[in-house]
């Protein structure tokens, strides 16, 4: 329908972004009739997220032009961008965004350097810089969903991680049950991602070679890479990130640092 | 003949959240041997002053020492061994009685035999709980697991934070029989945190009051509860 009233790409975009957006504000008003509150939160999200998207964007036609190796710095600013925000999620521990950056950047990076080398992405701009951030903010959210697990986790076991530390117990030790509660709940996307390929969804990636011209079961068998590489890179992220933030948990001299503030000084 | 060197000596102990003094400027000495009660209003200082001596928390200033040492001469797990703690809720792992007892030796990789198990169990009146998983013990049992967890390492001290609060009446005579009766069978020391001044009266041979985080009397029971008393 929106197709015949617009004649610019531009302009028909503006107008898919608009009804989208209509969309998002009638859930968020549906929301709002059952007393929860997101107006706010939501339509600073939309507007920024337009924004961004339309940034990079612009960025990227100005980078096709340049040299294959510009798309690293394209790549090391989404990693960064990505840490702050995983690292909001976890506002509460210390260090949470030097965690989030060292950890997206050893998983997210590792993986997209591999598979770089071993051949699976081409070092061209327009497919390096897609599919790296893919794997990005895949990891970026697998780190999001880790990181408030474990905080959520150990804020509500306070008492059973300092009877543990009391009775002479090393602090991983101590948290070792919520790390692996987090590793495992914050995997569980990406797996059901993965187990649910091509029967729940077709992604855009796949969709998006078909219609450009590549055989389809090439495309299908290449959307299976990418969404492997994407549980790598999540599981590499969570794997690092967890390890990490469980030092950060703790001061030297082995005291919980993560706790809530009701607990920092006790009532007797 | 020089006096014993005290098994526990705090110096101006202090610690200091968000600009209030939760714990200011507490100097007392403790005797090997020796049963303080910790008595004060809700909100004085009482637990977190108990928490500083187990190294849960951190001093602001001030220091203390154990046996002559100072606390920071120590490594933070073998003080938390040699100065065990029970809270006021036992906290227990998912698991066995026997695996709740195990976990402080294995810590330093000691396995507790079997025997060692019954025989603390025994200590606690819990004689054959070893393979009862702990979701099934009623709140009297559960806080003598605690004890019998905490007595597995060998402390030299007993920090006691409220043990019985949690618990009924008759668990709590219980309790505090239980204490009695280890404090004397291993002449342990022991800082028992309480504000019922009976149960100080019926356990401790002396009692510290802190209010506001400071401490306001230390003495023998008829010095301190006297002196209450006239208060």
């Amino acid at each position: 329908m929106l197709n015949g009233l617009f004649k610019t790409h531009l302009a028909l975009g503006l107008a898919q972004a608009g009804v989208a957006a209509l969309a998002a504000i009638a859930v968020m008003l549906l929301a709002r009739r059952r007393q929860i509150h997101v107006e706010r939160e939501t339509l600073i999200a939309l507007v920024r997220g337009l924004a961004q998207i339309m940034i990079i964007g612009s960025i990227l036609v100005l980078m096709l032009r340049g040299p294959r190796w510009t798309s690293v710095f394209i790549l090391a600013a989404m990693t960064v961008a990505a840490a702050a925000t995983s690292a909001r999620r976890a506002k509460r521990i210390p260090g949470a965004f030097r965690v989030s950056l060292y950890a997206i950047t050893a998983g997210a990076g590792s993986v997209i350097a591999l598979m770089t080398l071993a051949g699976a992405i081409d070092t061209a701009i327009t497919a390096l810089v897609p599919v790296g951030s893919m794997l990005i903010a895949n990891a970026m959210n697998t780190n999001g969903l880790a990181l408030d697990r474990f905080r959520s986790d150990v804020q509500a076991h306070v008492g059973h991680v300092e009877a543990a530390l009391a009775l002479g117990a090393a602090p991983e030790q101590t948290v070792a049950p919520y790390v692996q509660a987090a590793y495992q709940a914050s995997l569980i996307p990406a797996i059901d991602n993965l187990r649910s390929l091509g029967i729940v969804w077709i992604p855009g990636l796949m969709a998006g070679m078909v219609l450009s011209g590549s055989p389809p079961l090439y495309a299908a068998v290449y959307q299976f890479v990418v969404i492997a590489m994407i549980f790598a890179a999540s599981g590499l992220t969570c794997l690092i990130s967890t390890t990490l933030i469980r030092e950060r948990a703790f001061s030297p001299a082995e005291q919980l640092l993560l706790r809530p503030e009701a607990a920092a000084a006790p009532a007797g | 003949m020089a006096a014993p060197i005290p098994i526990l000596r705090t110096e101006h102990l202090t610690r200091e959240v968000a600009g209030r003094r939760i714990v200011d400027d507490i100097s007392i000495e403790v005797p090997p041997g020796d049963v303080l009660a910790i008595v004060g209003p809700s909100g004085a200082g009482k637990s977190s002053f108990l928490r500083l001596l187990n190294r849960l928390d951190e001093p602001t200033a001030g220091t203390f020492y154990v046996a002559g040492r100072d606390y920071r001469g120590i490594l933070p797990r073998d003080l938390r061994r040699r100065l065990g703690m029970v809270m006021q809720i036992p906290f227990l792992f998912p698991g066995t009685v026997a695996e709740n007892i195990r976990f402080g030796p294995r810590q330093h990789g000691e396995a507790l035999p079997d025997a060692a198990i019954d025989q603390l169990l025994e200590q606690v009146a819990l004689p054959g709980f070893a393979s009862r998983n702990v979701a099934n013990l009623s709140g009297g049992e559960a806080q003598r697991v605690a004890f019998a967890r905490c007595l597995a390492n060998s402390p030299e001290v007993l920090l006691l934070d409220e043990p019985t609060s949690a618990l009924d009446d008759a668990a709590k005579l219980g309790i505090e029989a239980l204490v009695r009766q280890i404090v004397t069978a291993r002449r342990l020391t022991c800082l028992i945190v309480t504000h019922d001044m009976a149960q100080a009266a019926r356990l401790a041979e002396r009692v510290m009051v802190i209010e506001k985080g400071k401490l306001s009397r230390i003495g023998s029971l008829q010095e301190v509860l006297g002196a209450q008393r006239i208060v």
